[in-house]
């Protein structure tokens, strides 16, 4: 995965609250393999003409700024190939979808959450200068708006770590084997019925 | 020693958590690791590193979503769609995890299937690459779903990092009235919280009517937690938990089984545990309910109408109301029992246990359905006992068609669409634009609306249907 460290791109605003990884994603594509090129596939039953990712006006945006619940629904990690295969490193919003963050994340996409009405002010800044750029510093988590405000956000240390180091987890999970082989030991014995009879 | 009390999920939670980092989060131990035809990504990502599946014992894939709802023992005709369902199996073969495939006798949805097989079980930690994985919460699991990478991590190593969530508690009173089920109360929960209401949050579900709950009310009500953004639903396990449980396949038996209950008897939350957000709900409060947009959180009562965007302070939450009408068909002010239907569907893993087709059943009996719909079982044996009840008689008498078990039309990539522009009566629980088809509109609501709508072929109040 792509390590993130700091990115300025142009900055797409997406007025739509609930965008759930169906519209993101649909469904009909799920059984493609990856190198079918998931970025055709990004919300592509939402593009009729004046869909704003398909503005020229706005460049070739790489960070998308949208509104609450941002990756609702299905579990499909499908969703975020397609923003990534589409060329986004980062999506602002007041709120996503849990599961769509962690696929976020362990994909070298950041989410950045913010208050309501500083995404909604964000949005309207870039539907007022199309083509604007934003600017996103990970380490330093803040995010300069086309206005040049910074702002700063919150990300959990974890998900930050992997981002910047664009790290694998499995080779860290790995490192705790002891851990995990004693857990299974004990278990084993305060739980006997975990392991399921066979059929 | 004194402890502090704690809740149902930190019981669960503190069972399983095999090392903290510094930083807060946990390595949790996971006892059951569901897969569908869906996880392709996951084992490319394994195979293409060199891994095996750490526990293949507590491993089970289950072909639900591609499988076909008719003519089983033709060959599926679409080839991407038969690879899906071929490629589950290879995949499982060459891990050597126990498979139901198409044609097993417990065949079904994974999330109907698992807790049919007593392969859910109170205290455990459920994942699976699905987000609907909430639904086993219903047995006082933690039980929630998982992305694609999450998928390989746990396939590789039997755990998952995660943060400790939130908790919040929904205490629901007093009794639900007449033809008001399962599916009604937790859509009225999410109507009250919103979509991301419950976000970052485990919910455990508690109070008297959702005691009064069969296991396949609880199951419904864990299952649409996710549609409230909430990382899992979990209800206390009780006498209708271990009652369930007891001699299904996988379950334990004998000794075993009673040790198991024994401990399981010590997982409701303490008296006094504390939660970071409390709510209550007056079952007696709730109606039966239709959604009328394209997000779960537009539930009403359907006596109810279209509400007017123009009514909306916000201006960006006005746009959208305007957008979800539009792509509804839907104009201000219209009664929604007026709105008429072109389809009904029955099934999904909120919606297609045996209590679900009975309640459709007890509405058809006796009825022609106006318009097309198919039903569609949850699981192979739920099937077979439908059949064995006479319900898919019912069913067919009144002129609905009777599938096979999987998805289905809940999300269409089996071949079973909504046509674009159709509005659906379905028991499923997502409503987003496109999820039952291209430009297909659903309105979702409980097995008993959905029969009701397909008799008359507009939105219905049940409870003024009458007896046939
Ligand atoms: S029935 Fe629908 S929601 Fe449930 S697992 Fe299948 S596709 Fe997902």
């Amino acid at each position: 995965m792509d390590p993130f460290v700091t990115l300025t791109a142009p900055a797409v605003p997406l007025d739509i609250a609930n965008i759930d990884t169906d519209q993101l994603l649909p469904a009909r594509f799920l059984k493609k393999p990856r190198s079918a090129g998931y970025g055709n596939f990004l919300f592509h039953d939402e593009r009729k003409p004046g869909f704003p990712l398909d503005d020229p006006a706005y460049g070739r945006a790489r960070i998308l700024v949208t509104d609450r619940n941002f990756g609702c629904g299905s579990s499909r990690e499908g969703a975020v190939y397609a923003l990534v295969d589409g060329g986004f490193r980062c999506v602002v919003a007041p709120s996503f979808g849990d599961i769509f963050a962690a696929n976020a994340a362990k994909n070298g996409l950041l989410t950045v959450t913010l208050p309501e009405e500083v995404v909604t002010g964000l949005r309207r800044q870039l539907q007022e200068m199309p083509g604007a750029t934003v600017t996103v510093d990970l380490p330093a988590q803040t995010l300069i708006g086309p206005d040049g405000q910074a702002l700063s956000f919150a990300i959990d240390p974890f998900r930050k770590e992997c981002l910047v180091e664009g790290l694998d987890d499995v080779a860290l999970t790995l490192r705790h084997q002891d851990a995990i082989d004693a857990f299974d030991r004990t278990d084993a014995k305060r739980r006997p019925w975990v392991v399921p009879a066979t059929d | 020693m004194t402890q502090q009390p704690r809740s149902l999920f930190e019981k669960v939670w503190d069972a399983h958590v095999v090392a903290t980092r510094p930083d807060g989060q946990a390595l949790l131990a996971i006892d059951r690791h569901f897969l569908h035809e869906g996880s392709f990504h996951a084992f490319g990502m394994i195979d293409h590193a060199g891994r095996k599946v750490r526990r293949p014992e507590l491993t089970f894939a289950v072909a639900d979503h591609y499988v076909p709802s008719h003519s089983r023992s033709k060959p599926i005709a679409d080839p991407e769609i038969a690879n899906m369902v071929t490629m589950l199996e290879a995949n499982a073969g060459r891990h050597g995890l126990r498979h139901f495939g198409l044609h097993d006798p417990a065949q079904g949805i994974v999330h109907v299937l698992a807790p049919e097989q007593g392969l859910t079980l109170p205290g455990l930690t459920i994942v699976c690459g699905d987000s609907h994985t909430s639904t086993h919460g219903a047995f006082g699991a933690l039980a929630f779903g998982i992305g694609a990478t999450e998928v390989s991590h746990v396939l590789a190593t039997q755990t998952l990092w995660q943060r400790r969530p939130k908790t919040m508690r929904i205490t629901v009173d007093e009794m639900l009235g007449p033809h008001v089920t399962a599916k009604d109360l937790i859509l009225a929960v999410i109507a009250a919280i919103g979509a991301d209401g419950a976000a970052g949050h485990v919910i455990e579900y508690a109070g008297s009517a959702i005691r009064a709950l069969s296991m396949e009310g609880r199951l419904t009500i864990c299952n649409m937690s996710i549609e409230a953004g909430a990382r899992a639903g979990m209800i206390a396990p009780d006498d209708t938990t271990f009652s369930w449980i007891e001699g299904r396949p996988f379950a334990p038996k004998g000794d075993p089984f009673d040790r198991a209950v024994e401990q399981w008897r010590t997982l409701p939350s303490d008296d006094g545990a504390a939660f970071d957000r409390e709510m209550t709900l007056d079952a007696a409060d709730i109606a039966p309910v239709v959604t009328w947009g394209t997000s779960p959180e537009t539930a009403v009562p359907v006596t109810a109408t279209v509400p007017d965007p123009a009514a909306e302070a916000d201006p960006v939450r006005a746009g959208q109301m305007r957008k979800m009408l539009d792509y509804m068909g839907l104009a201000p002010g219209m009664a929604l029992e007026e709105v008429a239907i072109d389809r009904v569907f029955i099934g999904s893993c909120t919606n297609a246990r045996l209590e679900d087709l009975r309640a459709a059943a007890e509405v058809l009996r006796g009825r022609r359905a106006v318009v097309p719909g198919l039903v569609v079982p949850g699981s192979a044996p739920v099937r077979r006992q439908a059949e064995a009840e006479g319900l898919e008689r019912v069913f067919i008498d009144s002129g609905l068609e009777w599938g096979e078990p999987g998805c289905s039309m809940c999300v269409g990539i089996n071949g079973d669409l909504v046509q674009a522009g159709e509005r659906c009566a379905s028991t499923t629980n997502r409503n987003f634009p496109g999820r039952q088809g291209p430009n297909a509109r659903t309105h979702l609501m409980s097995p008993a609306m959905a029969a009701a709508a397909a008799v008359t072929g507009r939105l219905t109040d049940v409870r003024k249907l009458g007896a046939a």
